[in-house]
């Protein structure tokens, strides 16, 4: 670790005055302080966001919940709101990493480091959620730019993240053995919209749409629609973990039980 | 005896409530004062030539007061432990081993230079700023490339990066089986490389005391004397009057910590050279970079079978992976600890191995966790299984019918091992019926209902323990012997304190150990106390690994105390008037044949240290002893491990229905201990088998560096393991506790044991460890496309 100063941010206003230059947000630690440990991070300051209140909380909304950026995963988890509104967030929630990242992780740190195998952008793509910032209101769709890379621009403090209810979803997560990450993570929701299909930890590029899937979902909400969509391995990751072939085949395995899972 | 504290009693551990409140002392809690940190400066480079290190920056900045380089630390080379031969009778090749790089790196993680400074923080920025101008070389990091022609030689000496060719075995006879065999079984395959991983990193302490000229290290270490006489003798040329080697609590070894390793040398020299203590503790990424590695085979071997499913002959070639320099005990791992249990529990009337150890350009590899042994099992239980396969016979039938018999102990094996005792159809019969074997068929259909694989593998372990006797591996080229020592000393009020040369890094001896004191001289085991790891209080020891804790230290203390009991029987005998010959001791009392005189161990005790009725001509006042004792053979536990698995076959993930284990570990000191240490080698067999694996990119990087990437076997990734003590135990024969060890044991048979589980649930004759889901999942659907065929 190199030294660096800290402050502790009072409102959203403050943190995003603070946060800019080489100055960095902390939330709950879990990955930023990590990079620190091994110098890979050289911050000037830490900008901590845990003593903000209004960060913190989900409210039920219009059918969808709204997590407040500083909510722990733990408390997603847990929450009866989100488990009648979108039960397949709380077990997405349920099963990121281990109880204690769970219980410092938050929503707002996950979604702004946009790991190419965390969980989260896969249910905020495929359920079609709108990352609240301290500036604006951004799709998700347009807020994943790829590998760790974001649409937030340098002072920009991520407030909420929105959900709207979908009719139907689930989460299938096939882990990585070693990091408990997502070797291929497969969301899948029915949404007003139509069906979104979304996958995370088999991309190249971090979170992507399977929209051979969606067409073939839309048309016949049931497992057997995918039998016939080829999924190819192009554009798939291959690493010593596993192949972009066998990416591929479980992207397919995990939308088919996510499909048949769905509630 | 006091009940419940004696041998046979599962007594809770005593140390656990120092380890489970934070309040143990492990080196990295240590800090002397006027410490000093130390920041390794490590290769990145797998094969490199040093062209030039500018220290100039670094010296300049806050709070840094030295760097060391290979240039100045002019001293011995780490040694070898163990002088294998070539089968044409001349020695290994055994290239030096600085502990700060000499002109070239040889694997990433490799010292180039120590950086020293008042904080350990400012010691990092200036290992960050030193300069090293590297002359990048081609690397070859795995073992089978190593031995192709033109490979990258890691050391010019040894060509064809062939440390040593090594042979056991009567090759011809082995050739005249085979020429007359039924069948032959074979066999490719490779032992995964593993990295150990204790809990606690390695750190180490040196420190020097300018009044005395004391040195002083404090140390993460399985065997403290061992590192004195290493770091004494050979590196630093310190005489062993003059340097106290400490290994306080330690969290974990695995084998791992048995070695002298360079940064021992390098903080207690450069604490001398600066006159203050200098402590250095590992990162984790250092650990994974710096800890000697494990395993690392590829094998190729062929059992020749009769027409009933006898084995004929054996014969095995395994390359076997050194890493770039030779650890303290790599060498005999693939040798002596490996090929000498290629019989395993079966009468093979011939065996031939070959083993050829060989450079590359990775960590170093020596013992972990059962050291050789677990490599020796997983290829015969494995062949074995190709065997049974192959004739179409049920797996426990041919072991069966291949077993040493009860009746045939002492028997002689043809590499090299005369096992003493063992039953192996005790613990065969105990584990199928654990397993319920006879419901597997069910069992497999009901899976098959659900689109499952079910699969049931058993492996029949033998090891060879108590390591061991010394002029056995004198001969065999050990450089030391494998005695051990304990001193009893028993103080005025009876209380006592044992000083044993073995060393618990999270095995339980504070508890086993007392469990013999009370139970021999019969006082309640709150008078007892064991140290252990300081060569300052400690007359010797040879140290802990191999199973080597009770069967060795233990009869080393049970030597001590019938000395004790020896003199306290001439006290008493003087005490009551009697002759010594009538004086009896039980229950922690000495009495007089046929009368109702009685004195209680205290009494002798005290009577020791206050000689006021005393036979003063005839014996010395005090009561204290010591004794050293040198096996005078292994000891062969053994047993018998089923699992059971269940395979999706969309997926290729496996979940494991069941794992049994019967164990023979002869004579138990404390069944619950035994117990855990079965549970712990187990999960590490599981881990072998099913998710860990150290992998190296071609140019030498390691890619499993980090819990990201290196799979070590969690809490749920564990089925709930049954673990029994066999019913028909065998005790050892030739130690005064009739213990056999148990340390090894799970690390051992359970390898073999889930990967013969797996092979069956796929119908496939090999799959390499680890059983990743993918390779699982290739291999299911090639089972699947030839089903339909
Ligand atoms: C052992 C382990 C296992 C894990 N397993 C998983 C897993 O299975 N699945 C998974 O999805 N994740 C996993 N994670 C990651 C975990 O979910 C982290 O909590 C998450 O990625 C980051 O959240 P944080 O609150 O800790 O953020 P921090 O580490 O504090 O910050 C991460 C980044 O986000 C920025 N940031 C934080 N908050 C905001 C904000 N409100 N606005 C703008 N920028 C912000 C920070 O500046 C920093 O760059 C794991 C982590 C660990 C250590």
């Amino acid at each position: 670790m190199y030294s660096f100063d800290y402050q502790k941010a009072g409102s959203v206003a403050d943190a995003a005055k603070a946060a800019t230059g080489e100055a960095k947000l902390v939330a709950g630690g879990m990955t930023l302080i990590p990079t620190l440990k091994l110098r890979l991070a050289q911050p000037s300051k830490l900008v901590d966001l845990g003593g903000i209140r209004d960060l913190v909380g989900i409210k039920a909304e219009g059918g969808g919940v709204t997590i407040g950026a500083m909510t722990t995963h733990a408390a997603v988890a847990k929450s009866a709101d989100v488990k009648k509104a979108i039960p397949a967030l709380a077990v997405l929630a349920e099963g990121i990493g281990d109880p204690a990242v769970r219980n410092r992780g938050t929503i707002g740190g996950s979604v702004a480091n946009n790991d190419p195998a965390a969980d989260y952008p896969a249910a905020c793509v495929a359920l079609g959620a709108t990352i609240v910032t301290s500036k604006r209101k951004i799709a998700a769709d347009d807020f994943f730019k790829g590998l760790f890379e974001t649409a937030l621009e340098a002072g920009e403090v991520i407030t909420a993240v929105s959900f709207p209810a979908p009719e139907k979803a689930n989460y299938q997560k096939f882990r990585n053995p070693a990091s408990r990450y997502a070797l291929v993570g497969v969301f899948v929701a029915k949404t007003k919209g139509g069906v979104r299909v979304a996958v995370t930890g088999a991309g190249e590029g971090g979170v992507f749409r399977k929209k051979s899937f969606e067409a073939a979902l839309s048309k016949s909400f049931d497992a057997g629609a995918l039998d016939a969509v080829k999924v190819d391995a192009k554009g798939l990751n291959s690493d010593i973990h596993a192949s972009a072939d066998y990416r591929a085949h479980l992207i397919k395995v995990m939308a088919k039980r996510a499909v048949q899972a769905a509630r | 005896m006091p009940e419940g504290t004696g041998i046979g009693a599962s007594v809770r551990r005593r140390e656990d409530g120092r380890f489970l409140t934070g309040s143990g002392t492990y080196t990295d809690d240590i800090n002397r004062p006027g410490q000093t940190h130390a920041i390794m400066v490590r290769s990145p480079h797998a094969h490199a030539k040093i062209k030039k290190i500018d220290r100039a920056k670094t010296l300049k900045m806050p709070g840094v007061l030295a760097v060391y380089t290979g240039e100045d630390m002019k001293v011995g080379g780490l040694p070898c432990g163990w002088l294998v031969k070539n089968q044409d009778g001349s020695p290994m090749v055994e290239p030096p081993h600085p502990a700060l790089a000499q002109d070239f790196v040889r694997h990433v993680g490799d010292i180039v230079a120590v950086v020293i400074a008042e904080t350990k923080q400012q010691a990092r920025d200036g290992a960050d700023a030193l300069g090293v101008d590297y002359g990048v070389l081609p690397a070859v990091v795995d073992t089978r490339a190593a031995v192709k022609p033109g490979a990258p030689q890691v050391w010019e000496q040894a060509k064809g990066n062939i440390c040593y060719d090594w042979g056991l075995g009567d090759k011809a006879a082995v050739d005249a089986a085979f020429a007359k065999a039924h069948k032959v079984a074979k066999i490719d395959l490779v032992n995964n490389r593993l990295i150990p991983n204790a809990m606690e990193p390695r750190a180490a302490i040196g420190d020097f005391d300018r009044a005395t000229g004391e040195h002083t290290l404090y140390t993460t270490s399985q065997n403290p004397h061992v590192i004195r006489l290493l770091m004494g003798a050979f590196v630093l040329s310190i005489p062993e009057a003059k340097l106290r080697v400490v290994a306080p609590d330690v969290g974990g070894g695995f084998g791992s910590k048995i070695y002298h390793y360079a940064e021992e040398a390098i903080v207690t020299w450069a604490a001398a050279q600066l006159k203050k203590p200098v402590k250095w503790t590992a990162e984790r990424s250092e650990s994974f970079m710096s800890d000697a590695h494990g395993r690392d085979h590829a094998t190729h071997a062929e059992l020749a079978l009769d027409k009933d499913g006898k084995f004929l002959a054996l014969k095995v070639e395994t390359l076997a992976n050194m890493g770039a320099y030779l650890s303290t005990f790599s060498t005999c791992v693939p040798t002596y600890l490996y090929a000498t249990l290629l019989a395993g529990v079966y009468t093979t009337p011939a065996i031939f191995a070959n083993v050829k150890a060989v450079f590359t350009n990775t960590v170093p590899v020596d013992a972990y966790r059962g050291a050789g042994r677990p490599e020796a099992t997983f290829l015969l239980e494995r062949v074995v299984d190709v065997a049974a396969r192959e004739m179409k016979m049920d797996p426990a039938e041919i072991r069966r019918k291949n077993f040493i018999q009860p009746s045939q102990f002492p028997y002689q094996t043809p590499v090299a091992l005369q096992y003493d005792t063992g039953n192996y159809g005790a613990t065969l019969d105990m584990a199928m019926k654990m397993a319920d074997y006879k419901g597997f068929a069910a069992r497999k259909d009901a899976s098959a209902k659900k689109g499952k694989l079910r699969g049931i593998g058993m492996a029949c372990y033998i090891e060879a323990c108590g390591i061991a006797p010394s002029a056995v591996v004198g001969s065999l080229g050990a450089r030391a012997g494998l005695y051990e020592c304990a001193n009893v000393r028993v103080h005025p009020t009876g209380s006592v304190s044992v000083f044993t040369g073995s060393h618990a890094h999270g095995q339980g001896h504070e508890t086993t150990f007392a469990q013999v004191v009370a139970d021999k001289l019969g006082i309640p085991i709150e008078q007892v106390d064991i140290v252990h790891g300081d060569t300052g209080k400690i007359p010797f020891g040879m140290g802990t690994y191999g199973s080597r804790s009770i069967a060795v230290g233990g009869a080393a203390l049970v030597k001590a105390l019938d000395k004790i009991v020896a003199k306290g029987k001439k006290i008493a005998a003087h005490l009551m008037e009697a002759s010594e010959k009538d004086v009896e001791f039980k229950d922690g009392k000495f009495t007089v044949a046929g009368t109702d005189k009685s004195k209680a161990f205290g009494e002798v005790a005290l009577t020791a240290y206050v000689p006021h009725n005393y036979p003063i001509t005839e014996l010395e006042p005090g009561l204290e002893e010591q004794a050293f004792y040198d096996p005078l053979n292994f000891t062969y536990p053994s047993g018998c491990y089923i699992a059971e698995v269940e395979v999706d076959k969309e997926t290729g993930s496996i979940e494991i229905a069941r794992f049994v284990a019967s164990d023979d570990f002869g004579k138990i000191i404390n069944p619950m201990i035994v117990e855990g240490q079965v549970h712990g080698g187990v999960a590490q067999g599981l881990g072998q088998a099913l998710l860990e694996n150290c992998v190296y990119d071609k140019d030498g990087q390691l890619l499993t560096g980090s819990y990201n990437d290196y799979c070590m076997p969690r809490a749920d990734d564990l089925p709930s393991f049954e673990v029994q003590h066999t019913d028909k135990p065998t005790p050892c024969t030739h130690n005064p506790l009739g213990v056999k060890g148990c340390g090894e044991a799970g690390a051992i048979g359970a390898p073999a044991a889930f990967m013969n589980a797996v092979c069956n649930a796929l119908g496939v004759a090999h799959l390499d460890m680890p059983a990743t889901s993918e390779k699982v999942w290739r291999a299911a659907n090639a089972h699947m496309a030839r089903a339909a065929e």
